[in-house]
């Protein structure tokens, strides 16, 4: 029983969960924005293998991992861009257009692999962006352990998610993006602009799980491979709903999902098998949909393209 | 009026050819990227999947798990659901037909293998059904639980095959099924399958399904108008779990016939998005039984010959899977073409 | 008086209807403008134009002197135009302030100023005495005070002049009185307010002019001083020209469908019909007349097992078919031409063939073994109705999508009159279908309650309830007012009765009509 307790409660433990935790964090930030402005995101599976690419690539080819995590969150500024202009323009099903984007980014990604590196399914190993050591904090006992020496993107990730918190709720913009993924039309007789509140908002949701993708090929890693999402982009989507579409829902869920990452290992020491941790978040986000904890309700207006007029 | 219905069905089959067009002219781009001819690489692709009976052979072997899971996906479709959770329920069903065929070694043939279909069909029914449940029931929306489900399915197998049911070899797999659940392979050294008369089989049976009789009838106007079809005294919520039963059991059959006739045994992770790739073949086939049959084959086609491309030039075989996602784009973007179309015919 | 708004021969045209046909109007400073029509006749379309959702196709607008183009609301809102919409444009999950203030945020930086826009909700509230709490949420509120917080909102804005559309439609009467004494304040501040209804009382009691439109179209504007109910009602329902249906004196029999206090609520939880008791003999037609919205479509919706009821029951044929299936109701002997074709009666992408079938597609012959459908009894049973019912084109296997309204109407019609009921309901029968078709449509409902049918016809339409019924009650605010036979009736008193009038007041009028 000791020991359990002590594996649960252990520092290493909790460190791996945050960096685990790490790229789940930006993706379901991205996932929030998205939603709140009345976009399904189902791709953020996609945009995050973007991001881990286009940052080892940058990453490779500069030397300067920085400019990596600059490249990453472009190329998902690009590819939330393609959605926007596919679910908000063409109005086409923002779950056809997610699944085409997944699909495509699995592609394309691959087929730079192997153009640029070639055959193998995994990059050479690249220029990462080095862990810091936070003066003060690495000095508190447990805590310290925790928290104290960590990845610049993982005390980003955790900034991101104060920042969002206060975009959402403290700013004007924040207001209208609640708006409009909610009663977009009720907002448009306002005069706020519903698709370039759309825009935008789905535009910064590709930016940020491009960014979660970084963490994952240059800071978690040296390299990209092969679909090294590995479903993460889903996890993060559980984890906007298992956070009821809130930046601090969305941390917490994203922090106990990292958590039961981060202990599987351990745990199939003493005979839980590691798959069922893996399917944890997905089947607690179905129990929070279905209503047993509280029930997950999304922006209304969510899924439905805006009409005018 | 009879001349414009031409042109809408003329348009039907069009736009298909063309968002294949158009994503084969996009591919081109890539395959220039790259440095080499378009033409030189297509022209590969086409004789390396097409220009024999034994590369038509390997193209239907290919093309035999998308039709299962296209059909699962349109069949949703039609009354009124996207299933995107093939993925899942496929695995579901090969994992029952797997265990099935590796279980009951003593059954004849005969009763064996069609034991183990049922099985396969089961699995992916029972996994359907649950979204559809929900969705009956308690009005949540199909597609964030049936992406759940896919996961979920994933892991319960992997478990189940590394675990309880683990081969006992160092590979991630079961044993292997008993040569009397196997599907017969038609044209060795290709493996194809006798699966694929069960594609064509199942076909026809969702047409008939569709079509022909009373519950097809409920089933595409649930999806067609489900105000009406209450109006009409059509049970809404127990359609809509029917249908996802069925496009359950599907996708079941997809995984059924890649056990049964390909791997002959279960294999952790040994989709590679057969489920997904669904979606595209049954946008593509336009939600019908014989179009999915055709997007079917021209996706195995494409993977067949992507193997040669990629050996003979240097385009990756990957250049497939993003003309399959353009190809998606282009069809979904088709939509809004059809409803410019629609608007103005209402006017 | 100056007028600070001018509309001038606006113009709007909508895919099948002219929604506004040169349509003119004044407002004028620290007026209460009645604007008033039956549905459908133009009201909301034209306010909406002048608030820039819509945009017209002819016309021009002229605010305080200045010719304007609206084009989306933020110009309205910018000429100080505030409106408050029927559906209110609310976000739940926002409180009272954020709603008020969103589109015009108060700010500090990027930041919201939550302080201070809490603190000008309540010094806006308190001068207008619309109480409210700034830091509620709306989904908390009741419907009043929701409209409240619309009201706010356009004030905030600065609006001087203000449209509500149908404002006392989801008020209970107290609320209502609480509206008319916040518009009177408003009016003296000087406030211009466009007051869209069809009441006529509350035309009477608020406003200081009246315009009436119908059909699109303006009929007049007058003071309201110099107008009374008897006139309104008049411009609004128009001259009746009487369709000519022949048809012999009903015999009517027992009761076919009858309804014990039945109560129904609609989607949102408001009780909509209110312990209506109702019998519909077998041989006659009866009409129920009402404005649209006072619960008629939540009764037959209850009727027909579409709805849940709130409180009583239905009978069919002496058998309680209270919350059955619609299936089971259906096959009680249940025929029913519903409001809206296009949203229940018919799939539209499905054949004309298909929609004949509609509902009876499980029974002999359509089916063979419970399991295969039988096209060739499909396509028979078709041709039979196109025949009879003068379906065109006669086209079994076109969609039905491609018909027009007349020929998807009888597509309904025939198959529901086909299976020889013994209550059949009308909703709206001849909603958006040509002259041909109403004549032959009419036709067929006389044709069944001469066959012995209980025939329940609820219609929006005047002429349509006076040309069949054989009986009519009028139905007002969820309740039955009167039921009356057809001779008792003038179309007059019809229309007076629909508007909310009461029986006593009207032979009052008549009364007062004569001396003067």
């Amino acid at each position: 029983m000791g020991d359990i307790l002590a594996l649960l409660f252990n520092t290493a433990v909790f460190g791996a969960a945050l960096r685990m935790a790490t790229p789940l964090i930006f993706a379901a930030l991205g996932g929030i924005f998205s939603e709140r402005s009345g976009v399904v995101n189902i791709a953020l599976e996609g945009m995050m293998l973007m991001g881990a690419f286009t940052a080892m690539f940058v990453s490779h080819q500069t030397g300067m991992p920085w400019l990596g995590v600059l490249g990453a969150i472009l190329a998902g500024l690009l590819v939330g861009l393609l959605h926007a202009v596919f679910c908000i323009h063409y109005r086409a099903n923002q779950v056809v257009v997610g699944t085409a984007i997944n699909i495509f980014a699995g592609g394309l990604t691959v087929f730079l692999l192997r153009y640029y590196f070639g055959a193998a399914g995994t990059s050479p190993s690249v220029a990462t962006i080095p862990d810091i050591t936070i003066p003060l904090i690495s000095q508190i006992p447990w805590i310290g352990r925790i928290i104290g020496r960590q990845n610049p993107l993982v005390y980003l990730a955790l900034i991101a998610v104060v920042v969002a918190h206060i975009v959402i709720y403290r700013t004007s913009w924040g207001l209208r993006l609640r708006a409009v993924g909610e009663h977009p039309r009720a907002a448009d007789t306002v005069g706020v602009n519903v698709f370039r509140m759309r825009y935008l908002a789905v535009a910064l949701s590709g930016a940020l799980a491009g960014l979660g993708g970084t963490y994952l090929s240059i800071a978690h890693l040296s390299r990209f491979s092969e679909g090294m999402t590995a479903g993460r982009g889903f996890i993060a989507l559980a984890a906007v709903i298992f956070g009821k579409w809130t930046p601090y829902g969305a941390l917490g869920a994203c922090l106990f999902f990292g958590y039961a990452d981060a202990l599987q290992m351990r745990l199939q020491d003493i005979g839980i098998p590691t798959q069922f941790m893996n399917m944890l978040p997905y089947v607690l986000t179905m129990v929070a949909l279905a209503g047993f904890i509280g029930k997950s309700v999304g922006p209304k207006a969510s899924g439905q393209p805006y009409i005018k007029g | 009026m009879q001349s414009r219905l031409k042109t809408i069905r003329w348009q039907g089959i069009a736009t298909p050819l063309v968002a294949v067009f158009l994503a084969l002219l996009v591919g081109a781009g890539f395959i220039l990227f790259v440095g080499e001819n378009p033409l030189t690489a297509y022209r590969i692709l086409f004789m390396e999947s097409l220009g024999s009976v034994r590369n038509i052979a390997t193209t239907l072997q290919r093309a035999t798990p998308l039709m299962f899971t296209g059909l699962a996906v349109a069949f949703a479709y039609r009354a009124g659901l996207f299933n995107i959770g093939a993925e899942g329920q496929l695995y579901m069903g090969a994992f029952a037909a797997a265990w099935v065929g590796f279980t009951f070694t003593a059954l004849p043939r005969l009763i064996h293998l069609p034991l183990a279909i049922l099985a396969g069909m089961i699995g992916g029914a029972l996994w359907g059904a649950i979204p559809g449940f929900l969705k009956a029931k308690l009005g949540i929306h199909e597609v964030i639980n049936t992406i759940m489900l896919n996961f979920i399915a994933l892991y319960l197998t992997d478990w189940l095959a590394t675990g309880p049911f683990h081969g006992g070899s160092w590979v991630p797999e079961t044993a292997r099924v008993s040569a009397s659940a196997a599907l017969a392979r038609l044209y060795p050294p290709t493996r194809l399958s006798s699966g694929i008369y069960l594609a064509l089989l199942a076909a026809l049976i969702a047409y008939l399904i569709l079509w022909k009789t009373k519950q097809g009838y409920e089933l595409r106007a649930v999806g067609l108008n489900p105000q009406a079809a209450e109006y009409g005294g059509i049970n809404v919520a127990k359609n809509t779990i029917i249908a996802m039963a069925i496009s359950g059991a599907l996708a079941g059959l997809a995984g059924t016939e890649q056990i049964l006739g390909l791997h002959q045994r279960f294999i952790v992770r040994f989709s590679a998005d057969l489920g997904f790739m669904g979606v595209a073949v049954a946008l593509l086939g336009k939600n019908h039984p014989v179009g999915v049959l055709l997007a079917a084959i021209l996706f195995g086609a494409l993977q067949t010959g992507s193997a040669a491309m990629d050996r003979l030039t240097s385009v990756p075989r990957e250049l497939i899977t993003i003309i399959q996602a353009l190809i998606i784009f282009f069809v979904a973007a088709d939509y809004l073409i059809r409803r410019i179309l629609r608007m103005k015919e209402e006017a | 008086m100056d007028t600070v708004l001018e509309m001038r021969s606006i113009t709007k045209q909508f895919p099948r209807v002219l929604a506004n046909d040169q349509v003119d109007f004044d407002l004028r400073h620290g007026e209460i403008h009645a604007l008033v029509g039956e549905n459908g006749s133009g009201k909301s379309t034209l306010m909406n134009i002048l608030y820039g959702l819509y945009q017209s196709d002819g016309g021009e607008i002229i605010v305080r002197g200045q010719k304007v183009d609206i084009n989306e609301p933020r110009v309205a809102i910018d000429l100080k135009i505030g409106m408050v919409f029927q559906h209110f444009m609310l976000v739940e999950p926002l409180t009272v302030a954020e709603n008020i203030v969103l589109g015009s945020e108060l700010r500090k930086g990027p930041f919201l100023d939550t302080k201070r826009a809490i603190q000008e909700v309540e010094e806006l509230s308190q001068k207008y005495g619309l109480r409210i709490d700034p830091k509620a949420k709306i989904a908390d509120l009741s419907v009043g005070l929701q409209q409240r917080v619309e009201i706010l909102k356009a004030l905030y804005r600065g609006a001087e002049i203000l449209i509500l559309d149908e404002p006392t439609a989801v008020l209970t009467p107290q609320e209502v009185e609480d509206l008319f004494k916040v518009l009177r304040a408003l009016r003296a501040q000087g406030t211009s307010i466009v007051f869209i209804t069809h009441k006529i009382k509350e035309v009477l009691s608020l406003s200081d002019r009246v315009s009436v439109l119908r059909r699109g179209k303006k009929i007049g504007t007058k003071a309201t001083s110099e107008t009374n109910e008897q006139d309104l009602a008049e411009m609004m329902v128009g001259r009746v020209v009487l369709f000519n249906v022949e048809k012999k004196p009903a015999e009517p029999g027992e009761d076919v469908l009858y309804l014990d206090r039945l109560s129904v609520k609609d989607q949102f939880g408001q009780v909509k019909v209110k312990e209506v008791e109702l019998g519909v003999r077998s041989g006659e037609v009866l009409g129920i007349a009402g404005v649209e919205g006072n619960g008629q479509s939540e009764l037959v919706e209850a009727i027909a097992g579409l709805r849940k009821t709130a409180g009583g029951r239905v009978f069919l044929n002496g058998q309680d078919i209270t919350d059955w299936s619609p299936l089971k109701i259906k096959e009680a002997g249940f025929g029913y031409v519903p409001e809206d074709r296009h949203r229940r009666g018919l799939v539209l992408d499905y054949s004309v063939a298909d929609n004949l079938i509609l509902g009876f597609h499980g029974k002999k012959p359509h089916v063979r073994g419970g399991v295969w459908r039988d096209d060739k009894a499909i396509e028979e049973n078709a041709e039979k109705l196109i025949e009879e019912y003068d379906i065109r084109p006669p086209v079994a296997s076109q969609p039905a999508r491609s018909l027009s309204g007349g020929n998807q109407q009888k597509i309904v019609v025939g198959r529901e009159f086909t299976q020889d009921p013994s209550l059949l309901i009308c909703a709206q029968p001849t909603r958006g279908v040509d002259v041909g078709a109403i004549e032959f449509i009419h036709k067929q409902v006389i044709a069944q309650r001469d066959r012995g049918a209980a025939v329940l016809l609820v219609s929006a339409e005047l002429d349509e309830i006076l040309s069949l019924s054989d009986r009519i009650a009028v139905m007002y605010n969820g309740q039955i007012v009167s039921v009356m036979s057809r001779e008792e009736v003038t179309e007059h008193k019809l229309g007076f009765l629909m508007l909310g009038g009461r029986l006593e007041d009207y032979r009052a009028g008549e009364v007062n009509g004569h001396a003067e």
